[in-house]
């Protein structure tokens, strides 16, 4: 089985946000950037398929610009054997699909991350399997392979399921998915260096959305604080003031 | 011309979620002059898809095919599409939840349609269609332009004020006529959540941290919540822990949930958690730390040891429910 992992270049998640001075653009300036957290955790499961037995080969990509190329360095010391990178701006979702479609034709298993923790988009995974005309299988908490076959498991909301389905299929990973991720070990960092890191330019698409500005949220009133001793206001205030209760 | 609304329902009954973007849509309908067609795939009663009506559907689609059972996101994408074209839809909209998104992006590319997720309110703009959404998990908003003539949104729940009427629906059968080979999806093993609220749908959620201690201190949390009606959540630490199931994990890599109040009990509110939370209408914190960073976006909060505080707020909901 061949497994591709679509790998999602964002800013640490602990990251304040700053704007730039007219709003239009997010100011990058200091940022750390990091593997999007649901990308590392696909990554670490596909690693751990790998040394299992049963997967021939993992491959990483992403669509960025030069920036990226630590990140898929990472990627490349936790485990992946080669990587992509498509040299472009991601501007949507729809766009970055696109290229992706360049790389994504041969393999078993692709798998991708609920959202990218920058945008929250939640859109890519899904748009590249219907381009590719796969199937997909959304939410996906667990991933095995029992004698060459996939077993997936599923959340919905209030329920979850076991799965099979056949290959190629793309998977959205969640939570679950494995528990931590795969730090890079000092032997992987070594290996990493000699894997290939391959550049392709971008193809011709236009994006269908545009961001136009951000805003910040408006600042919170000041918390209304109860007293421990008198916690039974905090029912009343509920009730009479908020109405939630 | 019309919107063309995803509608789920849990067990035959339309969610609460459905019935808000429904009336969403109706909203956003009357400024488009236009009108709201839902889509409901599965068993559901005509009592039940009459009830579309009072929030602003003028017509049901309504496709009896137990084939979808497996949820298989293919063929239900070329439902969808198929009923936003018979319907010449400009406009789908699907809840941002697991469904929703799981169908909404093969839709879009379906229907050469330009996607927006999680939009918070109606359009802030028509011509160019632009909406809201929150970005980097909540720290803030982005304003989107759809440049595409159909577009697929998905709406974050808990961000509109439902509007009831009486409109008279048209409920028609339909049939997507999807071929059996699009049906690969076999479900082995369906594990139900049952006699809980559901997580994502309720209105009221109590939420225990590290402050908690340990898995044996959860029956305060329980009572509390059984008496308000409300749903359980944890933080991450504890699901991690093994002390509560993972399917009550909220935060930015849990759960993303919204519901009317949210009640933190010994968390301490990391940039993480609040990601999964911060829609919440009002947020309430206990925590004995007073400079926990969850009374930075706590509505109301009680600095001190949830162990004294539960039982007290036990006891006034006990007599809250007793009057009311
Ligand atoms: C990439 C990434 C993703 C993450 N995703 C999530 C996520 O989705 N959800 C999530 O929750 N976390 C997530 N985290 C973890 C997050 O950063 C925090 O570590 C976590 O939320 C802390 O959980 P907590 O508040 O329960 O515990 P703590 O931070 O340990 O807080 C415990 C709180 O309890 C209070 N307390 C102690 N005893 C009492 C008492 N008797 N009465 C009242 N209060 C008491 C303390 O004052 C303290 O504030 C993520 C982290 C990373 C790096
Ligand atoms: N620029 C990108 N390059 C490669 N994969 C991406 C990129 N952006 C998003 N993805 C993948 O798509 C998932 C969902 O991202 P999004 O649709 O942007 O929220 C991510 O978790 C990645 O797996």
């Amino acid at each position: 089985m061949k497994i591709l992992v679509l790998i999602s270049n964002v800013p640490d998640t602990t990251t304040k946000v700053r704007l730039t001075g007219d709003n239009k653009a997010f100011d990058t300036t200091g940022i750390q950037w990091i593997i999007n957290p649901w990308d590392e955790l696909a990554l670490t499961r596909a690693v751990e398929l790998k040394e299992a037995g049963g997967v021939e080969k993992i491959t990483v990509a992403n669509v960025g610009s030069k920036i990226t190329e630590s990140t898929l360095r990472k990627a490349l010391a936790v485990g992946a054997d080669d990587a992509f990178r498509i040299d472009a701006e991601p501007s949507d979702a729809y766009y970055v699909a696109k290229q992706l479609m360049q790389v994504a034709g041969s393999y078993d298993l692709i798998m991708a991350g609920i959202e990218a923790s920058d945008y929250n988009g939640s859109g890519v995974g899904g748009m590249l399997a219907e381009m590719l005309g796969i199937n997909s299988v959304s939410a996906v908490s667990g991933v095995d392979i029992e004698n060459g076959e996939l077993k997936i498991r599923r959340d919905l909301d209030g329920a979850s399921q076991v799965l099979s389905i056949p290959t190629p299929v793309l998977i959205i990973v969640q939570k679950g998915i494995a528990i931590d991720p795969r730090i890079p070990a000092m032997r992987g960092i070594m290996m990493a260096r000699k894997k290939n890191l391959n550049v392709l330019p971008a193809i011709d698409a236009t994006a269908r959305t545009e961001f136009l500005n951000y805003e910040l949220p408006a600042p919170k009133a000041a918390c209304k604080i109860v007293d421990e001793d008198n916690a039974k206001e905090l029912i009343t205030l509920l009730h009479e003031d908020a109405k939630v209760i | 011309m019309s919107i063309l609304v995803y509608t789920e329902n849990w067990d035959g009954k339309f969610k609460k979620l459905s019935c808000e973007i429904v009336s969403f849509a109706a909203a956003i309908a009357k400024k488009m002059n236009s009108s709201v067609t839902a889509l409901s795939i599965g068993h559901v009663s005509d009592d039940e898809l009459n009830m579309l009506g009072n929030y602003g559907a003028t017509k049901v689609l309504n496709v009896q095919d137990d084939r979808f059972e497996s949820l298989d996101n293919k063929a239900l994408a070329d439902a969808v599409a198929k009923a936003a074209q018979a319907e010449s839809a400009k406009l789908v909209i699907f809840a941002h939840n697991n469904e929703g998104k799981a169908i909404a992006p093969r839709v879009s590319i379906k229907l050469n349609a330009g996607m927006v997720s999680g939009v918070t309110g109606l359009p802030v703009n028509f011509e160019p269609f632009t909406v809201k959404k929150k970005v980097f998990t909540g720290k803030a908003f982005a304003n989107i332009v759809i440049n595409t003539d159909v577009k697929v949104i998905t709406f974050a729940q808990n961000s509109f004020e439902v509007v009831e009427t009486d409109n008279n629906v048209n409920i028609l059968v339909f049939d997507p006529q999807i071929t059996d080979n699009e049906f690969v999806t076999k479900v082995l093993d369906t594990h139900k959540a049952t006699g809980k609220v559901l997580l994502t749908d309720a209105e009221i959620v109590i939420s225990g941290g590290r402050g908690m201690k340990g898995p044996g201190n959860w029956g305060g949390l329980e009572e509390l919540a059984g008496i308000l009606g409300a749903g359980l959540a944890c933080s991450r630490p504890v699901s991690d822990e093994g002390w509560r199931s993972h399917e009550e994990h909220v935060g930015q890599t849990g759960k993303i949930i919204a519901p009317n109040v949210y009640i933190a009990f010994g968390i301490s509110g990391a940039i993480q958690h609040l990601g999964g939370v911060s829609s919440s209408k009002f947020i309430v914190a206990v925590n004995k730390d007073p400079e926990a960073p969850i009374f930075e976006v706590a509505d109301f909060g009680i600095v001190g040891d949830a162990f004294k505080v539960i039982p007290q707020l036990i006891e006034a909901a006990k007599e809250l429910r007793a009057t009311n």
